[in-house]
Parts: structure tokens; C-alpha cells; sequence
């Protein structure tokens, strides 16, 4: 008996330090971010990070602005297109197609969400590029590429949360509606969105998560251009990629620029994951 | 005076618009797989995938590549997993609901949410300068590991969570310990979760390019120990089609890894029904 | 509380089936996760041992991306010649390359630009020289540009093709990033000290831009002489024509040094592949690639062209 308790003393104290290691293996990554980028960011200001539209590292100018705002523009324009595909393709799929045909094109739409982002990139380059080039004018690298091929990326999240959303609801909200006489679609905009409201705002949130943080697909299509963009068929650089194109060889206080910028990303993230926590917790009560 | 449609017909026009864009994310999605299994399946071969690249890529296969990426996985689920499931283990079964867990837990989400290219700086200061392990697979390795261990954690805390509470509550009215509950009980319960999230791990690892590129490398030889540099198939994809050199061999490249992606879902579907159908069916 | 012992009863009866299913089929779990564990930590442990034999490191040669397609068959001709040597190429630019000699994460570094004065505590060894070409799409009809032009295209103050004989098409200027040394080299040599224009799409590879100029019609872009191709097309420098023969004869003036750098004196393994690079099979073996062996220019010469 003796032996069998310090055995679950021993147990515990195993998981216990499994944990704690765990736990200060993240804390570590965090940590090393914030002390090699806030000292910078504090030491020059954040004007000169944040609004400045200057990026010229070896001259020791750490303008972020066009970096900003291209991360901003293009996880907007994924938006705009991953939106409306993922919500219509929820409410078709859950309301007006039959169960059958859900479960075929649920696993296939989520097969694209496990493609990687470098194929994308490359189908980007290899198609979207030139037709953008042709069709509407300037390199061919832009906003709206990047738009287009995100949105693209952040389609499968949106539509598979939103499904899993839509679905919880218990079936008496449908039924009790449709039974008053309503459409399906009366029925969906009236009754369903809105209740499932928090879990496709969760769905959205996350696809916007995806979309700020992706790096390759961004560089081989959004043309990297240091300057604020003018017009969305204009080439951009967003806060990931200028990581990934300087990382090789910044040292000093450039290196601490490029954390700087890890660290604008945490925070983005923070404040994303923060309100996707909100509006779940009002949905579980 | 507004002229509005009737319930019914707003209905039809709605249920038409929804349908239309339903069918352009299938078509886009259909599209894609086509267009890269179309060009790159004629390039697959025995020799493709057994010889390894030569001369930059441009002629031979991919087999060191191969190599490299299921290297690098194993590496990095061999640190993850137990730290993962360990974690996970502790934070429901050994502790309270408190402030302290919910911190760890927020902590937690948001690294599954950090960027991978910030986890590849973090690797290259710290593995491949501060610590000199050079561009390694230790290096890749444990970049990955910390990458997908708060998604280890996370899936596993959900899983763990989901056995329900009358399992634990009989084997401790059996005189089980806390011990013998956890190990015997929830754990090959909470089984089929954990290994989703392992699975789901392996999907994230197997697509990661950024990271990789400046924590491994991208040495095109088999790799010889822990600290070869070596090439992952989606960093070799990323080089050959960006830079020209095979384009067949690019195509031939992205069709084994949009395979070995279809291949992980679908085990992945198949585990989640059988955990969903045990507490449900 | 009658009811809650029948219910505990009940549940136990169930629990204890299905407890008794479980331990019949896995035997004692608990001590087997034990095993698992302590075999997962042995193996770890043996696996991370093993790996340190010395000697089994190789080297490791990173930065230009322009001398990496190069070094690349120089390391497969080398490790051919004595087997049991590795050498590890990567690529990262020829800042990167520099910044991993400096900090020991790599043996050797390639630069394909002249090292900046804080940069020269390395030790260098030219092992060849390579020409920068200037390229633009072969439907492009501007075939000659003078270095005054190229200089104002890149630095955004020429903004269509009219206003070099071309196309009434806006230019797309490519260029690489801040850390190569193909850019570094051609701000020296082209923009002499002029910034290049902020909206010019930036790739992280002379292969990248080869591949964007080589699609695009209105775009101009730079890459190493050695690695043009018939898909694009190297305009001529006030009349000359980009070509081997006239960088050597220092008529096409862009030229640039491919540079191996070591930390101090380059350890046993790194001095017998620089040395092989420099002997005669591998000087040859650079002439067959396209690039220009490193005897045939003379500094002197190019003490004219404003290298520094």
C-alpha cells in the first residue's frame, strides 16, 4: 500500500515537471520575443516604428507602416473573399442541400485547408499572376492577387467552423420557425444566423488569425515592394513577409526590428484570440 | 413604393446565389487538386521517389527529401507528444479549474495561433546561432516541436476532458488511484483524440515552409545524423518552382505531398467518427 | 439515499464489466506507459549521443544564392573525389553567408559582393568572378541601354518603356533584397549610391526574378551572368554585349567577385575544399559552368571600375 502511494507521489510529481517544462518552453518563446523586440521598439519610439513609411535597414531606418498597412490590406481583401464563400457555402450545405451531400463536400472543402500554403503560392505565381497582369494592368504582384489566393486559404476554416456552428443549434429553432410558416431562408437570416452569431464570428476570427500569419504564399505573389500601396494592383509586403526576406542576414539592431515585428504580430494575435474567447463565452451561456 | 419579392421568390434567388458560390469553392478546390495531380502524377515513379535529386533538382527524384520530412516529424512528435499529452494529462486530471490553468490555457491557444515564421526566427537565433546546432534536423526538429506542442496540448486536454465523468467515478469507487484511473481508463478513452491531434500536428508539419527553410536548411544529401542539414519535400517544392529549375519535378513534388495530405485526412475523419460514435452511438 | 446507492451500483456494475474488458486486454497499462516513457527518454538520449561523433559534422557552406547553384556541383565533384567528406550548401544571401561565418553557424560563407569594412575580419579567397547582367523579357524591343538609364529605371525616376525607346507600357522594376550580394554588388556598380526605388517587386533569388522577368513583358530585372538563360534576354551596356568574353577583356564593366570567407584560418575539412576550388580541375570545372576563373582578372584592372 506504502509502495503504491509514493508511487502516485512520484506519478505526480513526474507530470508535474512534464508540465512545467512544457509550460516554460512556451513561456520561453514568448519571452524571447518581447526582450529582443521591445527595447528596440521603446528606444526609438513607436512613431518611428509604426508610422514611419521609411524601411531601409542597413541605413538604420525601421519604418513598418507599408508593411502594416500591407498586412491589413490584403488580410481584408482574404476577407472580403473568404467571407461570403465559406458563410454561403454553410447555409447551402446545412439548410437547403441534403445531409448526404454534406458529407461528401465538408472533408473535401477541409482537404484544402491541409494543402500547403506553398502550393498555393506556386498556383498564385503559376496562374493568377499573369491573369491579373493582363486583365487588369500593373505587375501582376498585388493586393488583389494575395486577396484573391488567401481568401482562397481562409475558405475552409470559416466554411467548416460555421457549419459545426450552424449544426449545434438545437433543431426546435428551425422547426418551432418553419412551423410558423416561415421559408428556410427567412428561417436562416432571421432565426439561425443570429444564434449561431459567436461560432461563425469565431470562425471568422480564426480565419483572420490564419491570414495575418501566413508568410510563403504572400511572398511569392504580393510582389514585396517596400512602399504604401496606391491601389490594390499595386505590389505590397506584409509584417510575415518582411520577417522572412530579412531574417537570413539581420544582425544588431535590425535583427531587433525583425522581433519588433514578431512582436506586433503576438499582440495582433493576442487581441484576435482574446475576442474570440469573448464572443464564445457568450455563446456557451 | 419598394417592390419587394415575395418569401417564396426571395427564396428561390437566395437558395440560386447560395448554390452558385457553394459550387465555386468545390470547383476552385476541385481545380486545384486537378491542375497539380494533372502535371505532377506523369512525373511519379518507383525511380522518382527511391533516387535522390540531382543537381540542384533538376534530374532524380525526391527520395532524400522524403527522408527529410519524416525525419523531421518524428523528431519533432518524439519531443511534442509526451510533453503534449503529459501537459494535458497534468493541467485537467491533477489540478483544479483555477486562474493559474486558464492563464496557461490562453498562453497556450494563442502560441497555436503564432505565426510559423516567428517560431523560424525564434529556431534560427536560438538553435542555429546562440546554440551553434547549425541548420540541423535538431534544429527543424525543435522548431517543429515547439510549434505544434500547444496544439498537442490543446487537443489533448479536449479529449481528456471529453471521457466522461462516470468512467473516472468507477474506477475510483473500485479503489482505483489516480494513477491507475488515468492510465487504465481515460487515457485509452481519450485515445483517438490525442492522436488527432498528433495527426493534425503531422498535417501543419508536413506543409511548413518558412520555418523549416531557416531552421534545416535545405541541403539536398541524405541526411547522416542529427546535425545534417537536410531539405523537407515542401522546401524542395517551394525552391524548384520558384526558381525554375524542374518544373515537372516541382509538379511531381507537390502531387506526393497533396497525396500524403489527402491520405493523413482521411485517417483523420476515419479516428474522429470512431472517438465521436463511442460516446454518441 | 437508497436510490443513490442503487445508482452507484449500477454504474459500478457497468464500470466494472467494461473495467475488467480493459484490464483482460491491455494487461497493466499503467507500468506499460512507464516502459513507454523511459524508453522514449533512453532512446531520445541515445539517438541526440550518437549523433555527436565527430567528424561525421561535415561542413557547411551557406550564403549567395548566386554562387549556390555553383558550389553546389563543386561540393558533388568534391565529395565524389574523396568519399566520406559532407558538405552541406545552403543558400540566404551573401549577407546571411556572412553573418553564419561570423557566428560559426557555418564553416565556410559565400559572398558575391566585396566585403564591407566591418565585415572584413573574415578571411577571403576569391575563387572566381562572375559578370551581373541586366534582363528584360526577349519580346522587349529595347536591346541597349546606357548605365545612366538603367540607373534612372531602377531608381523610379523613368517610369515607362517610351522614354527608353520602348513600349508606352509602365516598367516593372525586380530586384532582390537588402541582404544579396547580386543587389549589393549592383548598387555599387549601377546605382552608385542612390537608393532603388521603393515600389520595385522584390524577390529573394536570381532564379525568382529570372523567373518573374521571364514572364512578364514590361519587367527589368539583374542577375548573375552565369545563370542567364534563353528565356531572357541581357540588354547591352552602352553597346556592349553581355558575354564572358567581354568581362574579361573588361569591356562589359558589371563584374563582381565570388568570395569563400572563413573565420580565421579555415579549419582541416573547409581548407581542402576551398584548396580543390582553387587548384586546376577546379578552376576548370568553374569555366565549364559560365563563370570566370578566378586568374583571369586582373585586380588591377578593375581598380578603374569603382569597386569600392
Amino acid at each position: 500500500m506504502r509502495i503504491r502511494k509514493d508511487r502516485e507521489k512520484f506519478i505526480r510529481l513526474l507530470l508535474l515537471a512534464i508540465a512545467l517544462s512544457a509550460i516554460s518552453i512556451l513561456a520561453l518563446i514568448s519571452i524571447f520575443i518581447f526582450s529582443e523586440g521591445l527595447p528596440i521598439m521603446i528606444r526609438r519610439g513607436f512613431k518611428a516604428f509604426l508610422l514611419s513609411s521609411d524601411w531601409y535597414p542597413t541605413e538604420g531606418h525601421f519604418g513598418l507602416l507599408p508593411m502594416i498597412v500591407g498586412s491589413l490590406l490584403v488580410t481584408a481583401g482574404a476577407m472580403i473573399i473568404g467571407i461570403p464563400l465559406g458563410l454561403a457555402g454553410a447555409i447551402y450545405l446545412t439548410q437547403f442541400s441534403s445531409k448526404k451531400v454534406r458529407m461528401v463536400v465538408k472533408p473535401m472543402i477541409e482537404l484544402l485547408a491541409g494543402i500547403p500554403s506553398v502550393v498555393y503560392g506556386f498556383i498564385g505565381v503559376v496562374i493568377l499572376v499573369p491573369f491579373v497582369r493582363d486583365n487588369f494592368g500593373g505587375p501582376g504582384f498585388s493586393i488583389l492577387t494575395a486577396s484573391l489566393i488567401l481568401g482562397i486559404m481562409i475558405l475552409p476554416t470559416i466554411l467548416s467552423i460555421s457549419i459545426d456552428s450552424l449544426l449545434a443549434l438545437p433543431p426546435a429553432y428551425r422547426e418551432g420557425s418553419i412551423a410558423l410558416g416561415a421559408t428556410e431562408w427567412q428561417t436562416t437570416r432571421l432565426v439561425l444566423l443570429p444564434a449561431a452569431r459567436s461560432g461563425i464570428i469565431a470562425s471568422i476570427i480564426l480565419g483572420m488569425g490564419r491570414a495575418v500569419g501566413e508568410t510563403m504564399a504572400v511572398i511569392m505573389i504580393a510582389g514585396n515592394a517596400t512602399s504604401l500601396p496606391r491601389s490594390i494592383l499595386d505590389p505590397v509586403r506584409t509584417l510575415t513577409s518582411n520577417i522572412a526576406l530579412e531574417m537570413g542576414y539581420a544582425s544588431g539592431e535590425h535583427r531587433q526590428a525583425l522581433f519588433a515585428t514578431g512582436v506586433i504580430l503576438f499582440i495582433i494575435i493576442m487581441i484576435l484570440n482574446t475576442i474570440a474567447n469573448l464572443t464564445s463565452k457568450r455563446m456557451s451561456s | 413604393m419598394r417592390w419587394k419579392l415575395s418569401p417564396r421568390n426571395e427564396q428561390r434567388v437566395v437558395r440560386w446565389l447560395l448554390l452558385t458560390l457553394t459550387a465555386l469553392s468545390i470547383f476552385i478546390l476541385a481545380f486545384i487538386i486537378f491542375f497539380i495531380l494533372r502535371h505532377g502524377l506523369p512525373v511519379l515513379s518507383w525511380k522518382f521517389l527511391t533516387r535522390n535529386p540531382v543537381e540542384m533538382g533538376k534530374e532524380g527524384g525526391i527520395f532524400s527529401t522524403i527522408i527529410g520530412t519524416i525525419v523531421l516529424i518524428i523528431l519533432a512528435l518524439v519531443v511534442a507528444t509526451p510533453l503534449g499529452v503529459g501537459t494535458a494529462i497534468f493541467l485537467t486530471e491533477y489540478t483544479t479549474e483555477s486562474r493559474l490553468t486558464r492563464i496557461i490555457r490562453f498562453g497556450s491557444e494563442c502560441l497555436a495561433g503564432i505565426p510559423s515564421i516567428i517560431f523560424g526566427l525564434f529556431g534560427f537565433i536560438l538553435f542555429v546561432t546562440k546554440l551553434k546546432f547549425g541548420w540541423s534536423i535538431l534544429s527543424g526538429g525543435l522548431t517543429l516541436a515547439f510549434m505544434v506542442l500547444p496544439t498537442i496540448i490543446r487537443t489533448s486536454e479536449e479529449a481528456i476532458k471529453f471521457v466522461p465523468r462516470a468512467y473516472r467515478e468507477v474506477s475510483y469507487s473500485l479503489g482505483g488511484t489516480k494513477w491507475q484511473t488515468v492510465s487504465r481508463v481515460v487515457l485509452p478513452s481519450a485515445l483517438p483524440g490525442i492522436a488527432t491531434g498528433v495527426i493534425l500536428s503531422i498535417g501543419r508539419s508536413i506543409g511548413e515552409t518558412a520555418a523549416v527553410i531557416f531552421t534545416a536548411g535545405s541541403a539536398l544529401r541524405l541526411p547522416t545524423s542529427l546535425f545534417s542539414s537536410t531539405r523537407t519535400m515542401s522546401v524542395h517544392f517551394y525552391i524548384l518552382a520558384r526558381e525554375g529549375i524542374s518544373l515537372s519535378n516541382a509538379y511531381g513534388t507537390a502531387a506526393v505531398l497533396i497525396i500524403s495530405i489527402l491520405l493523413i485526412n482521411v485517417v483523420t475523419y476515419y479516428l474522429m467518427n470512431r472517438f465521436l460514435r463511442k460516446y454518441t452511438g | 439515499m437508497i436510490e443513490k446507492r442503487d445508482r452507484i451500483r449500477g454504474i459500478s456494475a457497468a464500470g466494472n464489466s467494461k473495467m475488467k474488458e480493459k484490464d483482460r486486454e491491455r494487461g497493466s497499462t499503467g507500468s506499460s506507459f512507464f516502459c513507454l516513457f523511459f524508453f522514449w527518454l533512453f532512446f531520445t538520449f541515445f539517438y541526440f549521443s550518437c549523433s555527436l561523433r565527430p567528424g561525421q559534422k561535415g561542413i557547411t557552406v551557406a550564403g549567395s544564392t548566386s554562387i549556390q547553384p555553383f558550389a553546389d556541383q563543386w561540393a558533388e565533384v568534391f565529395m565524389a573525389r574523396l568519399p566520406g567528406r559532407v558538405i552541406n550548401v545552403q543558400g540566404g544571401g551573401s549577407s546571411a553567408g556572412i553573418q553564419a561565418a561570423l557566428s560559426g553557424a557555418a564553416q565556410i560563407g559565400m559572398s558575391s559582393r566585396e566585403l564591407k569594412p566591418e565585415e572584413k575580419v573574415l578571411k577571403e579567397f576569391i575563387v572566381a568572378w562572375d559578370g551581373l547582367a541586366i534582363i528584360v523579357h526577349p519580346s522587349n524591343p529595347v536591346d541597349d541601354l546606357s548605365l545612366e538609364k538603367v540607373r534612372e529605371i531602377f531608381a523610379g525616376r523613368i517610369i515607362s518603356w517610351k522614354e527608353v525607346g520602348g513600349l508606352d507600357r509602365k516598367i516593372h522594376v525586380v530586384t532582390r533584397e537588402e541582404g544579396s550580394g547580386t543587389r549589393g554588388a549592383f548598387q555599387e556598380m549601377v546605382m552608385h549610391g542612390e537608393r532603388i526605388t521603393k515600389k520595385a517587386i522584390v524577390q529573394d533569388s536570381n532564379g525568382t526574378v529570372r523567373e518573374v522577368v521571364a514572364g512578364d513583358p514590361y519587367a527589368i530585372g539583374y542577375i548573375s551572368l552565369g545563370l542567364l538563360e534563353p528565356r531572357v534576354k541581357a540588354i547591352k551596356l552602352d553597346g556592349v554585349e553581355a558575354s564572358i568574353e567581354n568581362v574579361v577583356r573588361g569591356n562589359y564593366k558589371l563584374i563582381r567577385p565570388f568570395i569563400l570567407v572563413t573565420h580565421g584560418e579555415p579549419a582541416q575539412e573547409a581548407r581542402d575544399f576551398i584548396q580543390f576550388i582553387l587548384s586546376e580541375e577546379g578552376q576548370n570545372l568553374i569555366q565549364k559552368q559560365g563563370l570566370i576563373p578566378a586568374k583571369l582578372v586582373c585586380l588591377e584592372k578593375l581598380k578603374g571600375n569603382s569597386f569600392k
